[in-house]
């Protein structure tokens, strides 16, 4: 597998925004991941967002952990650095970028394995320290890039493509991110896009840690057994899973639906899913009621979507740690160095 | 009285005390004391990995020669802890001294027949003047400072100068200090027979300009200098100290005057996986970064240790390695993880290490491995040890040269994109293996590219083609030998007579090395040294062993872990390498370095019987 570069023409008639770029810029390499992937939507989503924004590509750092979802990032701002760590531990790179410069736009992108399993730990820790930053988990339940096993998230009693059911606890990671002190708490769909955009807007304008979780169906999903495209299959063959041509290609799965109300959608594999998107009058600075909405959505087996929870004027890790203005990266010698003079005094003091 | 051990300024003394009794700062003052009469001394803490009520130990060298290694042996112990009592009073060298609380009497069968005891009423001189328990434990080591400055003829006056300045502006805790001292001094002027002991501290003039300090404190320091702006850490025994110093620095010298703000952010980490990868986001932001860890620190950091090796984003980290493996012997010293942290990670990786010998080059190679990083943009392990780490040590001042600008290596700007220059991430344009960066948010257009952890082509395009993975790992080769000529190079003393017998050692093992040449070169057994100061090795250190028929490699460790890397590194005949280890947690002693290579020469000389006889 190779990197594929989109063509460069653009259309003269694209319209530009007002930071001067066209919706294109914003986009990045060719997707690899299977047609009709949620990720793909999210990464529209996302594209769509930075460009309503004005944002100057240059100035977002992508940066994921390792899956599926984590492979995001090279499919948009293709201007920008992205840096796709290890496993589960992209929080605390992200952490330690934004320590350095907290001038650029920090987007984090995970997935439901590597945040709610191997990477639950640094998920919580980002989140309390307040690093500033638009942190999304595409969830799809499962671990996507190693075929289709149980993520920490998956619910109890759903069952795998290979019949085995699901006997532990799910993780909600939205009730997680409010617990461990995030700033702004969103969930949407990652076929819905008019509840998305604006989420992710607002996520990123926020200065605090802002944590979206959005559910991301996995076409992977309705594999079965016997089936050439099953993930035997294709281990078997010793591929990628995220190869096109192994992967049926599904439509992308789409829903549009009013505040205040219940859609039920279906998943690629059949299965039902049930968003409520929260009404207008909901207010989602009250934390405590902000976590027994959640709470009351998951009794009632429903996905609860939204702007969950928002602390307009957060502190972010910087302020914190009361740094400087000036970005740190851009600190001089003369700036970090105390010289020799002042060691000569350090000596005298430790004779 | 037996035969007591008479020696002017070239002693051991060591205090046996009781973890959480305040002993401490008292040892320490003892210590200081001397050093200001002019007259080297090398103390050492050992102690125990557990917090209160356990045994602790304090041993001072006080040596005129200036040999900071240390010796072995015990001329005068100092036994405070009743509960180590036996093994204390074995350990004192024939014709040394024991000096105890004798507020108790204890029977005669509790000393030995070829010491000198020496009694104070301690519990009682202290209960006498104090009667709030905590400064009758206070006071207790203060009051035994002072009767010991008597028997050694330790100036009192520097102490009083050491009180005033540990208590400056704090008049009432320095008038009562001076009392206690007095209290001592007054009992022991009184009461014991000052002459019979034959241990004694004479003025000298042989400390100069020198500094005592820990090795810690001065990494911390090299860290400041070196431009660290990201600190993140996790606390370990014997690091954590180095983040706590790194703080305590950066809050004197790193903000900024109008704003009182801070130009340095330090993260305690959730744990060592995290601190490393705070490390590798700032670095790959462009900051300078660095982490402190021990062991069991550096296995947790394993896996990102290999992506920044292999995506190529720098990294300093500073272990200050204990006893291993595992959580091993957690306050002990060690040489004991070169293995695992120089080819940390799965696949073929190899990192740089650094091995200061003392608090001076803890100073310069934390420094330097910023620098290092930078410029080869990989991690670089400054490999210290608790014996280092943590015990004051005389060394050489400080030196910055203003003219130093920090190094950033070949980074990429804006003007130079603009320009049109070819950036290929991972391209080696200077033929050093070492290939250009740009910082994220550099210029609109041009130089961004992806960083992980999987193959990729000269434009950071991920590939898995086996063509293009070869060039990339024929090219990180061709920067780890880059990384040879640029690291600190050997130092190589050279023995008065000509020889073809080497040793080559490294980081602590220094000061009690300079002590076992001139032993050996006394006892008739010359032999050239080099200290290894930096992994890749040099060439002259396969050169050096070719010099020489047989070198001895000293180690603090089992395995012989630096032989190891030698023997992996260069093609040599195995049997050139003789290892001479010392592994017990204790740091190494001029005697057993002097005594085990003079075994081994020895043996080397015996003719084979048949030989003989043909
Ligand atoms: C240390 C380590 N352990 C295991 C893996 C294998 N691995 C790669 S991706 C992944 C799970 C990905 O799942 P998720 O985060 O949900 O992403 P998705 O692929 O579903 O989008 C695992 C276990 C790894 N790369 N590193
Ligand atoms: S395996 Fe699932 S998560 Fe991965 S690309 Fe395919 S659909 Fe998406």
């Amino acid at each position: 597998m190779t990197y594929i570069a989109k063509p460069k023409l653009h259309h003269p008639s694209l319209v530009k925004n007002k930071a001067g770029y066209t919706r294109r810029d914003y986009e990045g390499a060719v997707s690899t991941l299977c047609a009709g992937c949620g990720h793909d939507s999210i990464s529209a989503a996302i594209i769509q967002a930075c460009y309503e924004l004005d944002i100057l590509p240059h100035q977002v750092a992508k940066l994921s952990g390792i899956g599926c979802s984590s492979k995001a990032p090279t499919y948009f701002v293709g201007a920008s650095h992205g840096f796709n760590t290890v496993h589960g531990r992209m929080p605390s790179v992200m952490t330690g970028a934004n320590l350095a410069n907290k001038d650029l736009i920090y987007m984090g992108v995970s997935g439901d394995g590597d945040s709610a399993s191997i990477g639950l730990g640094q998920f919580a820790h980002v989140m309390r320290r307040g690093v500033n930053m638009t942190y999304i988990v595409m969830n799809n339940g499962v671990y996507g890039l190693t075929k289709g096993q149980f993520s920490a998230t998956a619910d109890k009693g759903s069952i795998s493509k290979k019949g085995v059911a699901n006997s532990d606890e799910s993780i909600d990671m939205v009730s997680l991110a409010i617990l461990m002190g995030a700033t702004f708490v969103g969930r949407s769909f990652s076929g819905d896009k008019h509840q998305l955009v604006p989420l992710i807007k607002a996520a990123m304008a926020h200065k605090g840690a802002a944590f979206l979780d959005v559910i991301s169906p996995c076409v992977a999903f309705n594999n079965h057994a016997g089936s050439t495209k099953s993930y035997d299959y294709v281990r078997e063959h010793n591929e990628a899973l995220n190869r096109i041509d192994f992967i049926e290609g599904r439509e992308e799965i789409t829903a549009s639906y009013e505040p205040g109300t219940v859609t039920t959608v279906q998943q690629h594999d059949g299965s039902l899913l049930r968003l409520r998107k929260l009404g207008e009058e909901y207010d989602p600075s009250d934390k405590i009621a902000a976590m027994q909405r959640v709470q009351e959505g998951l009794a009632a087996g429903e996905v609860v979507t939204g702007l969950l929870y928002l602390d307009a004027a957060p502190k972010d890790l910087h302020s914190n740690l009361n740094t400087v203005d000036v970005p740190l990266n851009r600190l001089k010698t003369a700036d970090l160095c105390p010289g020799s003079a002042t060691l000569d005094r350090i000596n005298a003091g430790l004779r | 009285m037996p035969q007591a051990i008479a020696a002017v300024n070239d002693f051991v003394v060591k205090f046996a005390n009781v973890n959480g009794s305040g002993s401490a700062s008292a040892n320490e003052l003892f210590a200081r004391s001397i050093l200001r009469m002019g007259v080297p001394v090398s103390p050492r803490n050992i102690f125990p990995s557990n917090i209160q009520g356990l045994p602790t130990w304090y041993e001072v060298r006080v040596t005129e020669k200036g040999y900071l290694g240390r010796r072995g042996g015990v001329d005068m112990m100092v036994a405070m802890n009743p509960q180590t009592w036996g093994e204390d009073v074995r350990e004192i060298e024939p014709g040394g001294y024991l000096f105890y609380d004798s507020t108790k009497p204890m029977p005669s069968s509790m000393f030995r027949e070829d010491i000198n005891v020496i009694g104070v009423p301690l519990t009682a001189v202290t209960n006498a003047t104090y009667s709030d328990a905590r400064q009758r434990q206070l006071f207790k080591n203060i009051i035994y400072v002072g009767a010991l400055s008597v028997l050694l003829d330790i100036d009192p006056e520097e102490i009083k100068r050491l009180f005033g300045e540990q208590f400056k502006g704090k008049e009432k805790l320095l008038d009562s200090n001076v009392k206690a001292l007095n209290l001592g001094r007054d009992w022991a002027t009184q009461h014991l027979d000052v002459g019979a002991v034959k241990l004694k501290v004479r003025r000298a003039d042989n400390v100069g300009k020198r500094i005592f300090v820990e090795g810690n404190n001065a990494a911390a320091l090299g860290a400041v200098y070196g431009g660290a702006t990201v600190c993140a850490w996790y606390p370990i025994t014997p690091s954590s100290s180095l983040a706590e110093a790194f703080m305590a620095h950066c809050k004197r010298l790193r903000h900024d005057k109008a704003t009182g703000k801070a130009k340095y952010a330090i993260v305690q980490a959730e744990d060592e996986l995290a601190s490393i990868g705070m490390v590798i986001g700032a670095a790959w932001n462009g900051a300078r970064a660095f982490t402190s860890t021990s062991g069991p620190g550096i296995s947790l950091m394993t896996e990102f240790i290999g992506l920044a090796s292999f995506a190529e984003v720098p990294a300093v980290i500073v272990n200050v390695q204990r006893g291993g493996p595992s959580t091993g012997m957690p306050t002990r010293t060690q040489q004991s993880d070169l293995l695992s942290c120089a080819y940390a990670s799965n696949g073929d990786t190899k990192h740089v290490l650094l091995f200061p010998e003392d608090p001076k080059e803890c100073f310069d190679f934390t420094a330097e491995a910023l620098d290092l990083a930078d410029r080869l943009q990989t991690p670089v392990f400054v490999m210290t040890d608790l014996d280092i780490g943590m015990n004051h040590r005389l060394c050489h001042p400080f030196e910055w040269d203003d003219k130093r600008d920090l190094d950033r290596g070949k980074v990429m700007t804006a003007e130079e994109l603009q320009a049109g220059k070819n950036f290929g991430r991972y391209l080696d344009v200077d033929g050093d293996g070492i290939p250009y960066r740009t910082y994220p948010g550099t210029h609109p257009t041009k130089g961004s590219y992806f960083t992980r952890g999987t193959t990729k082509d000269e434009y950071a395009r991920y590939s898995e083609e086996g063509a293009v993975y070869v060039r990339n790992m024929e090219r990180l080769q061709k920067k780890f030998m880059t990384a040879a000529r640029i690291a600190p190079q050997p130092v190589r003393y050279s023995s008065p007579k000509a020889t073809r017998h080497g040793v080559i050692y490294f980081g602590s093992t220094s000061p009690a090395m300079a002590e076992a040449l001139d032993h050996l070169e006394e006892g008739g057994n010359h032999v050239n040294a080099l200290r290894v100061r930096a992994f890749p090795f040099a060439q002259s250190v396969e050169d050096f062993i070719h010099e020489h028929d047989k070198v001895f490699i000293v180690e603090q460790n089992r395995d012989a872990q630096l032989r190891t890397m030698i023997l992996s590194e260069f093609t040599l005949d195995a049997r050139k390498l003789i290892p001479v280890l010392h592994y017990d947690g204790t740091p190494i002693t001029a005697r057993f370095i002097a005594a085990d290579i003079a075994k081994k020469l020895a043996q080397l000389k015996v003719v084979p019987f048949e030989k003989a006889a043909s």
